[in-house]
């Protein structure tokens, strides 16, 4: 199951995902990562830029990664009972 | 403000004291040098002027040893554990005038809570940034409640 | 109201500053993550999954117009235009930024608020009742008592990194408004038998994964040595509290483990230390704070009559206010429950609405409850009309008050890190069935629905009639139902009814137990908690399971 990587900035709160070269506030841009998502972990654990990094599997395609689990779904749509605060690249309809 | 002992502040350790901690002191006395008995080996009848208390170990266990004793060292192997804080407070309730020194994970963000609770010397195990421990200290004009450094609470000087 | 004096404001100056510097620090990679996050904790900022999420205290739920507007700028200037209102009587904003936290905390300190200790390993936020100063049946405003313990435990020396959270509540009349029972330390004004005023001081009750009812530690301490005891009770936790596990160190576990009787020995010895030390504030600084909690300026000539051939505001009446002490006024609840609404939010719009009829109508005061509701404690009932339809045009008049869509509930997966499956719209289904027809809902009567959306309980499943607690199961959401629960003077802990369901599931069950109680009520004044008791569970399991 493909797998990608996500976290908080620390300056802002904001979610991310790393689309290979870059952080990224839509889910659409990331990439899946193989064994050198665990080094990119452990270095940005520490530098203590981005809080929480943790890789998480996705089903589908690239550019339209699904998180499998429901928590990490609403990180990548927003809440679902606010639907004019969504993120934009993943429906809140998948949660 | 107390005199600090600013020649003993972290940040010049002594090429001899690699792996002694930084001492940050807030005494006139000269800093007590010999062996630190485990709480249980003084209790057991050690001849001992230093003793050491761990979070788990009960203070008022030396209360009536408190006349012969220099330096109570009191460990914080975490920062989050809290219960050094009270023995630190019981010990300055019982009359300790001693030296009572925080040792271990003691970060500069505490230091001011220490101080109230009585502690006046430190050895933290990462070396504390003078300026700031300075600034931490010289934060709070006022408190709101009584504690062991003896500061006036606030309602006390409302009704002066 | 309490105002700050130079020193509460000298206070709050100096940790704004502090906060500040420790951000800095962090910003600047001086510290650790691990090392910031107490920090933060201990200012109300939290890491959610959209973003930093900000409490900011609210003292015993009460608060200015003032203080209001601030709030509602707060969430246009450095959130998305809206607030929740939560159980402990503060409010929390979702999508705050670390890097813009200093300015929010400067434009708060203006208006005398803070977020200090609103969460971590602390003293929290001091809670009581929303009705406190306006209710007839108090004893006394318990408030000033609040207050005290608020400057006591603010920024306590020595309880700063206690095994776990602590909460306290203060009430003042026997009907129980707070959910004292619940708390880490509740506390009861009331008078012995010479007439002198003291409390009866519960400890270790709590919620969340073992939840406990509280046990009384001391039947009567005078109101003059409340604060030193407390000390004495804190000192115990601290020193004794377990630190092993943290599902075990919340204080009603140590109360459990000692028995109450030992721990009841063990505070008893600690406070007969600690009290000739002069801990107590002295009774000028009693006499200082209680004047500030002086009844408002009544209109002596206000009427007592109320016109309510208007049948809506008639229905809005009859729900939402309770009588007030004094002649001529009234206490008016403000729902934040509206339909398809999210229980607690409000709008920065509706905020500023709010702050305005305070002043305009209740004398300058606003309470927020446990119930995620606000109040308008002194209100004039000549002027309660216009209330209502100033109210009633910002989607504020619902009339719902203690009502089956008066529903308590968490963020739950929509917002919280630690949520295991969404809480509100499981509240915006149930509410659904029954938010269009009032006069069903008054039927049906008093019924407290609160949901969770993990074993934490911030929804209060355990003290629902009907609780909801959402859980992970194989990655899907899925719910618990537990019937019978109470926090009020009847306090109760709701039990597991039967299996879990899902998301459609227990909004179905809810439907049926609701069927099943209005066939099984005595008489249309009993209560579903009432038939409850008086049934057991197992007709209760059938209907819904059967």
């Amino acid at each position: 199951m493909p797998r990608i990587l996500t976290g908080n900035r620390l300056e802002t709160g904001d979610v991310l995902w790393w689309n290979g070269s870059d952080w990224s506030t839509q889910i659409k841009d990331a990439v899946a990562l193989g064994e050198e998502g665990d080094a990119l972990v452990a270095r940005l654990v520490a530098e203590e830029r981005i809080n929480d990094p943790v890789l998480v599997d996705v089903t589908g395609e690239p550019g339209a990664y699904v998180p499998t689990t429901t928590r990490e779904r609403v990180r990548a749509s927003g809440p679902s009972v606010r639907a004019d605060l969504a993120r934009g690249s993943l429906s809140t309809e998948v949660i | 403000m107390d005199n600090q002992d600013q020649s003993a502040v972290a940040g010049a350790p002594s090429p001899a004291l690699d792996d002694t901690p930084a001492l940050l002191r807030f005494r006139d006395d000269a800093p007590f040098e010999s062996p630190i008995a485990p709480l249980a080996d003084f209790l057991g009848g050690g001849n001992f002027a230093a003793v050491r208390v761990d979070p788990g170990e009960n203070a008022r266990d030396l209360i009536p040893h408190l006349g012969r004793l220099k330096l109570i060292e009191v460990a914080f192997p975490k920062f989050r554990d809290g219960r050094g804080y009270s023995s630190a407070n019981i010990l300055r309730e019982a009359g300790f005038t001693g030296e009572i020194r925080a040792v271990g994970d003691v970060l500069v963000d505490q230091i001011g809570f220490m101080r109230r609770v009585g502690f006046d010397s430190f050895a933290p195990d990462a070396p504390l940034d003078p300026g700031v421990v300075q600034a931490t200290l010289d934060r709070y004009p006022y408190v709101y409640m009584k504690s062991a450094d003896g500061k006036t609470p606030v309602w006390a000087l409302r009704h002066g | 109201m309490y105002r700050y004096d130079q020193y509460d404001q000298a206070i709050v100056d100096a940790r704004v500053a502090e906060f500040k510097e420790q951000v800095g620090r962090r910003l600047r990679n001086e510290i650790t993550e691990d090392q910031f996050k107490p920090l933060r904790l201990m200012n109300g900022l939290y890491l959610q999954l959209h973003a930093y999420m900000l409490r900011v205290a609210i003292p015993y739920g009460t608060l200015s117009g003032t203080q209001m507007r601030m709030l509602a700028h707060i969430a246009r200037k450095y959130d998305r235009d809206y607030g929740h209102f939560t159980t402990r009587q503060n409010i929390q904003y979702n999508w705050i930024k670390l890097e813009q936290f200093s300015d929010l905390l400067d434009d708060l300190s203006k208006v005398e608020m803070h977020a200090f200790q609103t969460s971590g390993n602390c003293i929290r936020n001091i809670s009581s009742d929303q009705f406190a100063g306006a209710a007839a049946d108090e004893l006394a405003d318990p408030r000033p008592y609040a207050e005290l313990l608020r400057q006591w435990s603010t920024l306590h020396p020595e309880f700063s990194f206690l095994p776990r959270k602590f909460k306290i509540a203060v009430i003042a009349s026997d009907t129980d408004r707070a959910a004292i029972q619940l708390h880490d330390i509740g506390l009861q004004l009331r008078k012995n038998d010479a007439g002198d005023l003291g409390f009866r001081v519960y400890v270790g009750g709590g919620m969340g994964r073992t939840p406990i009812i509280g046990k009384i530690v001391r039947d009567f301490i005078p109101v003059g040595q409340f604060l030193s005891y407390s000390e004495g009770i804190l000192r115990v936790y601290n020193r004794y509290g377990r630190r092993d596990n943290i599902y075990k160190a919340r204080i009603k576990i140590l109360v459990t483990e000692l028995g109450i009787e030992e721990f009841t020995r063990q505070v008893e010895a600690e406070w007969a230390q600690l009290e000739p030390l002069g801990l107590d504030a002295p009774q000028a600084e009693y006499d200082r704070i209680i004047a500030q909690f002086s009844d408002p300026e009544y209109d002596l000539t206000a009427t007592d009559t109320l016109d309510l051939s208007d049948p809506d505001f008639a229905m809005w009446v009859a729900q939402n206010v309770h009588a007030h002490k004094q002649p001529g006024y009234a206490i008016a609840t403000i729902s934040l429950k509206p339909k398809r609404g999210i229980p607690g939010d409000a709008s920065s719009a509706q905020i500023d609405v709010i702050a305005d009829l305070a002043e305009k109508y209740a004398h300058d005061e606003i309470r927020v409850t446990h119930s995620q509701n606000l109040v308008l404690a002194h209100v004039r009932k000549a002027d309660l009309y216009a209330l209502w339809q100033a109210l009633d045009a910002a989607d504020l008049a619902t009339p719902n008050l203690d009502l089956v869509t008066d529903i308590i509930v968490c963020p739950g997966m929509d917002y919280c890190t630690l949520a295991n499956a969404r809480s509100i719209p499981i509240a915006q289904n149930i509410a659904a069935k029954f938010e269009n027809n009032v006069a069903e809902q008054r039927d049906i009567g008093e019924l407290k629905i609160k949901v969770s959306g993990c074993i934490n309980g911030c929804g209060h499943h355990h003290a629902g009639h009907i609780g909801i607690l959402g859980v992970d199961k194989k990655g899907e959401e899925a719910y618990q139902l537990l019937l019978g629960g109470s926090g009020a003077e009847d306090a109760s802990l709701a039990k597991i009814l039967g299996p879990g369901l899902d998301e459609n599931g227990i909004v179905a069950a809810v439907d049926k137990l609701i069927a099943f109680y209005r066939t099984a009520r005595s008489a249309p004044e009993e209560r579903f908690l009432d038939t409850y008791r008086r049934l057991g569970p197992a007709p209760f399991k059938e209907a819904v399971y059967g």
